[in-house]
């Protein structure tokens, strides 16, 4: 990011949340790059920016659209890489229709489902990939193919017009689709300036060519929301459009929030994934091992190559007990078969099917939008076990919680069983994080831990121990998966506590050879995952980390000091795949293999050698010439172009137009959010038509355009603490930094509110009402979209009420409404009242919170507001 | 050389002012010249001179990572004793050049000082106290958890016959926090298990 010339920060506030990463962007910014800030408040981000753009929360697709509707008017595009590299040129089917002929829908939705046929966005001369289509709503096609993108169908050739004139190329259909995108619809939808629109506009396009990029940074200002997958597909369609993928200072950087939440999804512990990015198989449709190859894979590109991951997976986990014959313990696997993401998991616990649950390092009695449904599945649960390092929040909510307090339950007539374990801290175990760069660095073991406290790896591999000896002489066959289960890690110390290292080992994978018992430790770990096979002579617990254990030396556990090496420093630690910092890095090069300049020079292609060098590993064979053209002999990765950088995908192509994956569009449109005190100004669709909603009592909705609850609240965090406050408000240090529980609000909200800076004020949502300091300031403004002025409020969400800081908690305000493609609940953006003074205890709270629900409901509708109310 | 004479007293009375102001920090601040911002040895006190840094006396440094954002700020974890006394950030680090945040730079109080707890806490059914577990108890009275709900709720096909081997019973949520290793036992234990409903931090 130090290498960019313009750095456009959105949906996050990188200088306080990520303020040691934002090191780098003031490197760029002191070099001369320009930097902007769009975000509803002036942080201390926007305070070090070129420029500050107020924008209302949940309204960036509004302004993304914009961006790149002027890109296409004025001719802004980078054409050769946009030509090259992107399906720009690729012809769609001739009855897609877009929003623009259907007022906000695309063609292929289904009322009575709430969802979406993808027929008619397939590229012209393809059928539907198999299994598009037919997973139930809530199987989230995304993520279904991970790192692998959408299939594009197997049949016939894909049409294209390199001229880009075809009325029915993605090109011209991304122009008609985006031409409502104008800066006086982004000033009615976002409130900002044409002027201030324009600078920004003008900075981007001035700093993507050549000789220049550009960088998007983002958090989960971008993700919590009913349409978070869309923001992100229309950034990346703005960064495609520009030329900065895949090139020093461009692309498009998501900053995480915890220290492994990148490592977690690699590795998942997410319902619908197996590690490194393999769909979890889908009950009905992935019946053997073939068929679910058959239907997730592609046959071009480096996704391919899934057989040998998957096998590789395979023989990881079930050793010599996974046979060709028996499709490698395919069968062992469990089946989804929908969405059965968080949320579910709570409905499931409410209604009694979720009996036992883990809570290991989370907090979702204060952490989770919507603590009260939380609450109330964690009421209804068998057993719950927590591991954590105090008795917090959603550990102690059977006797302490706002329920509690309210008189709603008591702690007798709670009949969840609970374990509370303390857990180990980073100092206490050895281990790796992968950070938001894909980097996996090694933590060493610096002290045991004390008393009963024990590593997530020891409760882990020893609750697998006794589950397995328990299991050992039974017959039954639902218990083969475990019987045969590697297991068998060596354990060192006086508590038993497994090698980390061999876990990362096993991880990384080996090469079986001959002798495929896997507890033969003189296995030869492979050096990366081009060498695993599909015909069961490798194992690997997870494709994209085969490499960091690579000559069975520890690669994550690097540490050779950055001043000793390049710029890229690629001795410090390990990155996904094969050590490679930078994705799709073809695309740094021209078409036939030279750099773009000298200035963005990356990786480049050495004619006398015969192989691609530069800064960093190539994200392709080093071997492939620039020139290469698929024969109809080739396979995999050499049956894409040599000039096609998107190695994932089955085209080589960045995805301007998405013709499957998506669950809402194949191009992403302004929808409000669920609770929005305005009407969409774009179409008479209000919200994301395939958003899921749950309509319970515990999760209703504040009706939108209602006066009710007529302002927009989002939601943030501050440097000195993380996340629901587990590990920061038990600090002196931090709470003694940041010690109560805020609002921000305006002069003018607060003068129309009647708040007093530094007294109470109370949040209303028909989910609860929560009491806060009112901080009365100007970096939060009211908007103007046009006739409409819209007021906007900020609350940190790190507050609960344990702990040596306590507070309400945000989280208690908002609602359970997801994302379709992801699940991700919009945690960034709802409505909401607000009034002077602290809320009332006991029963009075319940009452105070549904009368006004009841008077908002019954309350004549405004004329504006959109007809049908919820969906 | 029977006592001080009058000047004698008088010099080392002039000395002894002398001393004095020069012994104040702005004095020397201002004087020394080695140390203009007075960030050093210039405001030192006769007790601040005699001091160590505790990383001085670490029996050893230990290389780390700091376990809040997803930045990865390298980390030093300085230790004595068994027991951490300080953290600081790592100059080495191409991540980070040594920095830590707020957050990072309090974890030393993180580890050593947030209340933590270190026994096994169980809570009956319906019951109103916390009370003391074994934690060898509490491991088998997990499994025997795990593998009844298991058992109860097991489902082995769907409606239309096909297989799905799994348990609806059974959710877990975290991990977001935790190592890739501990990912990669819970997600192969559980989908061993048949345990589908698996989540993180990275879905909230």
């Amino acid at each position: 990011m130090a290498n960019a010339d313009c750095i456009l920060i959105q949906g996050s506030n990188m200088a306080e949340c990520h303020p040691v990463g934002f090191q780098w962007v003031m490197e760029a910014k002191l070099r001369g790059a320009k930097v902007i800030h769009v975000d509803p408040r002036f942080t201390r981000t926007s305070a070090v920016a070129d420029l500050h753009v107020p924008v209302r929360a949940g309204s960036d697709i509004a302004f993304l659209g914009g961006l790149i509707n002027y890109v296409l008017q004025g001719g802004h595009e980078f054409h050769e890489y946009v030509v090259a590299y992107t399906n720009a040129s690729v012809i769609i089917e001739g009855d897609f229709q877009d929003t623009e002929d259907l007022d906000g829908l695309f063609s292929g939705y289904d009322p009575e489902t709430k969802t979406y046929d993808p027929a008619s966005w397939q590229y012209e001369g393809r059928a539907a990939p198999a299994a598009a289509g037919q997973r139930e709503h809530g199987a989230a096609r995304g993520e279904q193919h991970g790192s692998g993108g959408a299939g594009i169908g197997d049949d016939g050739e894909v049409h294209t017009d390199p001229s880009l004139q075809h009325p029915k190329c993605v090109w011209q259909i991304l122009k008609r689709h985006f031409a409502r995108y104008t800066p006086e619809m982004v000033e009615e939808t976002c409130g900002i300036s044409p002027a201030q629109f324009r600078e920004v506009a003008e900075a981007l396009v001035s700093n993507s060519n050549p000789e220049r990029t550009s960088a998007i940074v983002y958090s989960v200002g971008w993700t919590h929301h009913t349409v978070g997958v869309q923001y992100i597909r229309t950034a990346s369609i703005l960064q495609l459009l520009l030329g900065n993928i895949g090139r020093p200072g461009g692309g498009i950087m998501a900053l995480r929030g915890h220290a492994s939440i990148q490592g977690s999804t690699d590795i998942p512990t997410l319902y619908d994934l197996l590690p490194g990015y393999l769909p979890m198989p889908h009950g009905g449709l992935d019946t053997d091992l073939a068929t679910y190859l058959d239907n997730n894979g592609t046959d071009a590109g480096f996704w391919a190559h899934m057989d040998a991951y998957t096998v590789s997976l395979l023989k990881a986990w079930w050793g010599d007990a996974a046979t060709a014959a028996n499709d490698y313990g395919f069968e062992w696997l469990p089946k989804i078969t929908g969405d059965h993401s968080t949320y579910q998991s709570v409905l499931g616990m409410i209604s009694g099917d979720v009996k036992g649950y883990f809570v290991v390092g989370e907090n979702p009695a204060s952490g989770t939008a919507n603590g009260r449904l939380q609450r109330a599945g964690l009421a209804n649960l068998e057993w719950l076990v927590v591991r954590d390092f105090t008795d917090i929040e959603t550990s102690a909510f059977w006797y302490d919680s706002p329920e509690i307090e309210s008189g709603e339950l008591k702690p007798e007539d709670i009949g969840t069983e609970v374990f509370w374990m303390p857990a180990a801290a980073h100092t206490e175990k050895d281990g790796s994080f992968t950070n938001t760069q894909r980097l996996l660095q090694w933590h060493h073991k610096a002290v045991e831990p004390e008393g009963d406290t024990r590593s997530d790896l020891w409760f882990y591999f020893h609750l697998g121990r006794i589950i397995k000896e328990r299991l050992a002489a039974g017959t039954d066959d639902r218990d083969e998966p475990i019987r045969h289960l590697t297991w068998d890690y060596p354990t060192i110390g006086a508590h038993g506590d497994p090698s980390a290292e061999a876990v990362l080992a096993e991880i990384n994978g080996w090469t079986l050879g001959d002798d495929p018992d896997p507890t033969h430790t003189d296995h030869k770990p492979v050096s990366g995952y081009t060498a695993l096979k599909a015909d069961g002579s490798t194992a690997s617990g997870c494709w994209i980390y085969a490499g960091v254990y690579a000559d069975g030396v520890n690669q994550a556990a690097r540490r050779r000091p950055g001043s000793e090496q390049t710029w890229v420093a690629p001795d410090w630690g390990w990155a996904w795949p094969l050590n490679r910092r930078m994705l799709y890095n073809r695309a740094s090069a021209r078409p036939d293999g030279t750099p773009w300049s000298e200035r963005k020079k990356y990786v480049w292609w050495d004619e006398e050698a015969g192989k691609w060098t530069g800064h960093d590993v190539p994200d392709f064979k080093a071997t492939m010439r620039p020139d290469h053209r698929p024969g109809p002999d080739d396979e995999a990765e050499d049956k894409l172009r040599g000039d096609a950088p998107f190695v994932m995908q089955a085209d080589g192509l960045g995805w301007l137009f998405a013709p499957n994956g998506l669950t809402d569009g194949p191009l992403p449109a302004h929808y409000e959010p669920h609770e929005s005190p305005v009407p969409n100004p774009f179409y008479s669709q209000q919200s994301n038509p395939t958003r899921q909603v749950f309509d319970l009592q515990l999760n209703r909705s504040n009706p939108p355009v209602n006066d009710g609850y007529p302002y927009v609240f989002t939601t943030y965090r501050l440097t000195e603490h993380h996340t629901a406050g587990a590990m920061s408000r038990n600090l002196a240090y931090l709470s003694e930094l940041q010690p109560e529980f805020f609002c921000e609000v305006s002069p003018e909200l607060a003068a129309e509110r009647h708040l007093t800076h530094g007294d109470w004020a109370t949040i209303i949502t028909a989910r609860s009402a929560i009491e806060a300091r009112v901080m009365i300031t100007d970096r939060v403004r009211p908007l103007r979209l046009g006739e409409r002025t819209v007021h906007q409020i900020g609350l940190p969400y790190h507050w609960g009420w344990r702990g040596l800081s306590k507070g309400d908690s945000a989280n208690d305000l908002m609602v359970g409404v997801l994302d379709s493609n992801v699940h991700i609940p919009e945690a960034k953006v709802a409505s909401c009242d607000i009034r002077p003074g602290r809320r009332p205890r006991g029963p009075e709270l319940r009452r105070m919170v549904d009368d006004h629900y009841q008077a908002s409901i019954s309350a004549p509708a405004r004329p504006d507001a959109p007809q049908g109310q919820v969906r | 050389m029977f006592g001080r004479t009058r000047s004698d007293r008088g010099r080392q009375a002039a000395v002894s002012v002398r001393k004095l102001i020069a012994s104040w920090p702005a004095v020397r601040q201002a004087t020394t010249g080695a140390d203009r911002g007075g960030m050093g040895r210039a405001v030192q006190s006769e007790r601040s001179a005699t001091l160590e840094p505790r990383t001085d006396t670490a029996d050893a440094v230990v290389g780390s990572i700091c376990p809040y954002c997803a930045v990865g700020c390298g980390q030093r974890v300085f230790v004595k004793d068994g027991r951490v006394t300080q953290i600081e950030g790592d100059p080495a680090s191409p991540v980070s050049r040594g920095r830590l945040c707020p957050k990072g730079s309090a974890s030393k109080q993180l580890v050593t000082d947030s209340g933590r707890i270190s026994k096994v806490r169980y809570r009956r059914p319906h019951g109103t106290e916390w009370e003391d577990l074994d934690l060898d108890t509490a491991m088998e009275m997990i499994a025997d958890r795990v593998l009844r709900t298991r058992a109860e709720t097991w489902q082995e096909h769907d409606a239309a016959g096909g297989r799905l081997r799994r348990t609806m019973g059974i959710a877990s949520l975290g991990g977001a926090t935790l190592d890739n290793e501990e990912n990669y036992l819970m997600k192969k234990l559980y989908t061993a298990l048949g345990a589908i409903q698996i989540e993180n931090q990275a879905r909230i």
